[in-house]
């Protein structure tokens, strides 16, 4: 048993699903080559902030 | 370079974690109670403030904001510090963030035992109070970015976007689901009705346990696991692509919990493919906080501490893969309206949350105490007098929920349904009593708890003020290799905090947006008409009781369903629903279609005490009904503001209203009588009848009218 398609006469609704799956997308491969080209120096020193020395006690 | 001396603040952590420890076990016991008004209907005493719609509402408010908003903001004010190594912006607005969070806590929690409530779970709190979570939220913001911009530490590490994530998409959420037109100082109409209702709300009921329960609390996770175990997160560079796929997609995921409902059918698509595509952010996630612990599993076995780091993320793992599972509409058609949902969502509250919280506080409060924790076989006895409670807590009601619900779809050889709904309730009775000893022994875990940290808390004094140094943050920070985009927006939070805020608003708006624009699209049926007065008080009643809580209204197009309750629900039913009344678990029947279904007097009597009517029934009992007066000086009031909400009662029918709504409540105190019964025609049970005969009877007088023109 199916809904009937309350939104018949909006047409085109599908472009909001491939619009934001574009979206998200393009910006998630930008962030993964991002991610994957930064400096390792820097990844190092970004996951060792909580452990940073002149913390009080760690 | 010149070293700045400053000081921690933890006298406001120590005030957060003492709230968590307190309203958790408030919060619990309060759940303990309603698991027990299952299979012990008397528990609820017959009064008012303490039956099952009422106080589950209290269960899931404090449980939710207040054990677990108090939990974050410990933790959250303790590593935000460190993080950035700079005191908390204003300690004033510290104060005024702790002490305003109390309060709506308390507030929360008398006016919900009132019987003051929207009627739309987890954001049941009435509008002063919505506001003063407004006002407090913009303090809590205040302060956290205040601390940010005057940070020493150039970078911001990755538990700060969470936390950043977790404020911005809260308050969207919060702002868009609660308008609302009051009509009284304390109560409220929703201003969208029926299927629009019902999508703002679970946009805002998903993402509440999307940003509330899990962007903070990963962002605590990234902090206290790594320093639990004394070494950095497995992977960074995963824990990035996490933060971002995970709150660019979980805005979407909401309209997996109104699947096979008068919700359109795009919208429920939606909703099912985001929520698949979850499961890769929430496993990375999972096994970055667990791969944390390589090699180090000989800690874990020592140190009570990772223990409960250890269930609590792997608690995250099983529910956000059940989550997407349960977001099929195969696999929702059988878990829906099931005490399944109920098992799903304590994995994720009584092991990721409760867990994260309880290591966390044995952690921390020693630190700030300046002492070690009084016992680590306490501490670890409480782990596993935990996590047998959550193993007893969930595995009988995945059963309960999968029985009832296999009970619910069974016909015999001819055709007629196997069970009466009452017998599906009576059959998984001992899993209730099972699930409620699971919940006993968690909450006896949380009062050994206490008992450890009074006792670690006498050993040591507060270290109100830690002293700390670090350097200013240079002028010119030195970069390393060559600077990319992403690194720009990672250290300027502000900017940080406008890019996701447009990325959860874009995923927030295109869902939202086409159901709003289609309004007029949503089939009217001509025979949808508004509720009478008396009707609408007898709805008000209705919210008020939080029948909600155990009956839906919404019959899906399932054979079972449409031979049990009736025709199945369409959107165009609703339009006239401020606000939307679908529920989302059948402890009781549907009653989507119970207008008409009995006379007068059986509701009567029935919500008098129900187990004569149904032997064996575990409805509680609402003798006050009976007593208690309709508040018709509010009828004009709530006229108007249906009116400016759009239903067309016609102009200067808020006078006439009280009149036409004792001329009805006398029709059925006059047909109440003909069966022996008597009552003031203005007793709330007269208004409740009245809109329980009125529920779903519109269509059905359309379909006679068809039957009869093709006859
Ligand atoms: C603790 C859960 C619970 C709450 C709260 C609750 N009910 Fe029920 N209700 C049940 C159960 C279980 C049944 C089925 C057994 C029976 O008929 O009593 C039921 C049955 C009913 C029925 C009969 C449905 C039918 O088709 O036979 C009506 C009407 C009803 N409830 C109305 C209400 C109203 C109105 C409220 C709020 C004032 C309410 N219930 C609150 C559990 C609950």
């Amino acid at each position: 048993m199916k809904f009937i398609n309350y939104l018949e006469s909006t047409t085109g609704v599908s472009i909001y699903g491939l619009g934001s799956f574009m979206l998200f997308f393009t910006f998630f491969v930008f962030m993964a080559i991002w991610v994957f080209k930064a400096d390792k120096r820097l990844i190092t020193h970004l996951s060792e902030i909580p452990f940073d020395h002149s913390d009080s006690k760690s | 370079m010149q070293v700045e001396q400053f000081y921690y603040d933890n006298r406001t952590v120590k005030n957060f974690a003492y709230a968590t420890v307190l309203w958790g076990i408030v919060g619990m016991l309060a759940g303990l109670l309603v698991a027990i008004q299952f299979y012990l209907p008397a528990a609820s005493f017959n009064f008012a403030p303490t039956t099952f719609g009422r106080l589950r509402p209290v269960h899931t408010n404090a449980v939710i904001f207040a054990f677990v908003g108090n939990c974050i903001f410990a933790g959250i004010y303790y590593s935000l510090q460190r993080l950035c190594k700079a005191r908390m912006f204003s300690d004033l607005l510290s104060k005024i963030h702790f002490w305003g969070w109390q309060l709506i806590i308390v507030a929360a929690a008398l006016t919900l035992f009132m019987g003051y409530t929207t009627g739309k779970e987890y954001a049941e709190l009435e509008w002063p109070i919505d506001i003063a979570i407004t006002l407090v939220w913009v303090v809590f913001g205040i302060n956290m970015f205040g601390t940010i911009l005057t940070r020493r530490e150039s970078h911001l590490y990755v538990a700060i976007w969470f936390y950043i994530a977790t404020w911005v998409t809260v308050a969207m959420l919060h702002i868009v689901n609660s308008f609302e037109i009051p009509f009284s100082p304390l109560k409220s109409y929703s201003w969208y009705a029926g299927v629009q209702d019902a999508l703002v709300q679970w946009w805002y009921g998903h993402n509440a346990v999307a940003f509330f329960l899990t962007t903070p609390v990963l962002g605590l996770m990234y902090y206290f696991m790594p320093k639990a175990a004394n070494r950095p997160v497995y992977s960074y560079r995963l824990s990035i692509i996490h933060f971002w796929a995970l709150i660019f997609i979980y805005i979407w995921a909401g309209p997996h919990h109104l699947l096979y409902t008068a919700l359109p059918d795009w919208a429920q698509s939606l909703g099912t493919v985001f929520s698949i595509m979850l499961i890769a952010p929430s496993w990375g996630g999972m096994l970055n906080g667990l791969f944390t612990l390589r090699g180090a599993w000989d800690k874990v076995r020592e140190d009570p501490v990772l223990k409960f780091m250890v269930v609590a993320v792997t608690c995250y793992g099983m529910s956000t893969f059940e989550g997407p599972l349960l977001s099929l509409k195969n696999v929702n058609a059988i878990s829906h309206f099931t005490d399944w949902t109920i098992a799903h969502v304590h994995i994720g509250a009584m092991g990721w949350n409760g867990f994260i919280a309880f290591g966390m506080l044995y952690w921390m409060i020693p630190r700030i105490f300046g002492t070690q924790l009084y016992s680590k076989k306490l501490a670890t006895t409480h782990f596993w007098v935990g996590t047998m409670g959550i193993v007893l807590y969930a595995l009988p009601l995945y059963w309960a929920g999968f029985t009832q619900a296999m009970m619910w779809k069974q016909f015999t050889e001819e055709g007629q349904l196997k069970f009466q709904f009452l017998e599906t309730v009576t059959h998984i009775i001992p899993m209730y009593i099972t699930r409620s000893v699971g919940g006993l022994l968690y909450v006896s875990g949380v009062f050994i708890m206490v008992y450890n940290l009074v006792k670690t808390v006498k050993s040591g004094s507060l270290v109100a003020d830690e002293a700390a140094e670090a350097a200013p943050l240079p002028k010119v920070i030195e970069t390393h290799g060559k600077e990319y985009w992403h690194r720009w927006i990672e250290r300027k939070p502000v900017q940080m905090l406008v890019y996701s805020f447009i990325l959860v608003a874009i995923g927030g708006l295109l869902e939202l947006i086409p159901t709003f624009l289609v309004k007029s699209n949503i089939p009217t049926i001509a025979s949808v008409k508004p509720y009478t007065p008396l009707e609408l008080q007898g709805r008000d009643i209705y919210i008020k009781e939080g029948c909600y809580t155990c009956h839906s209204q919404m019959v899906r197009p399932f054979r079972d369903e449409v031979a049990r309750y009736g025709e199945y629900s369409k959107a165009g039913e609703f339009v006239y629903d401020h606000p939307f009344q679908w529920g989302s678990k059948r402890t009781g029947p549907d009653l989507a279609r119970i207008g008409g279904k009995y006379p007068d007097s059986w509701h009567y009597n029935h919500m008098f005490d129900p187990s004569t009517m149904s032997p064996g029934s575990i409805m509680p009992r609402y003798p006050w009904l009976m007593d208690a007066k309709i508040d018709t000086a509010l009828t004009p009031a709530k006229i108007r503001a249906m009116q400016t909400l759009g239903v067309p009662y016609p102009v200067g029918y808020d006078q006439q209203a009280n009149a036409e709504l004792m001329a009805q409540a006398n029709k059925i105190k006059d047909n109440l009588k003909k069966d022996k019964i008597e009552t003031a025609a203005d007793a709330e049970i007269v208004a409740l009848i009245a809109y329980l005969q009125r529920v779903g009877v519109d269509i059905k007088g359309e379909q006679k009218a068809q039957v009869a023109s093709l006859k």
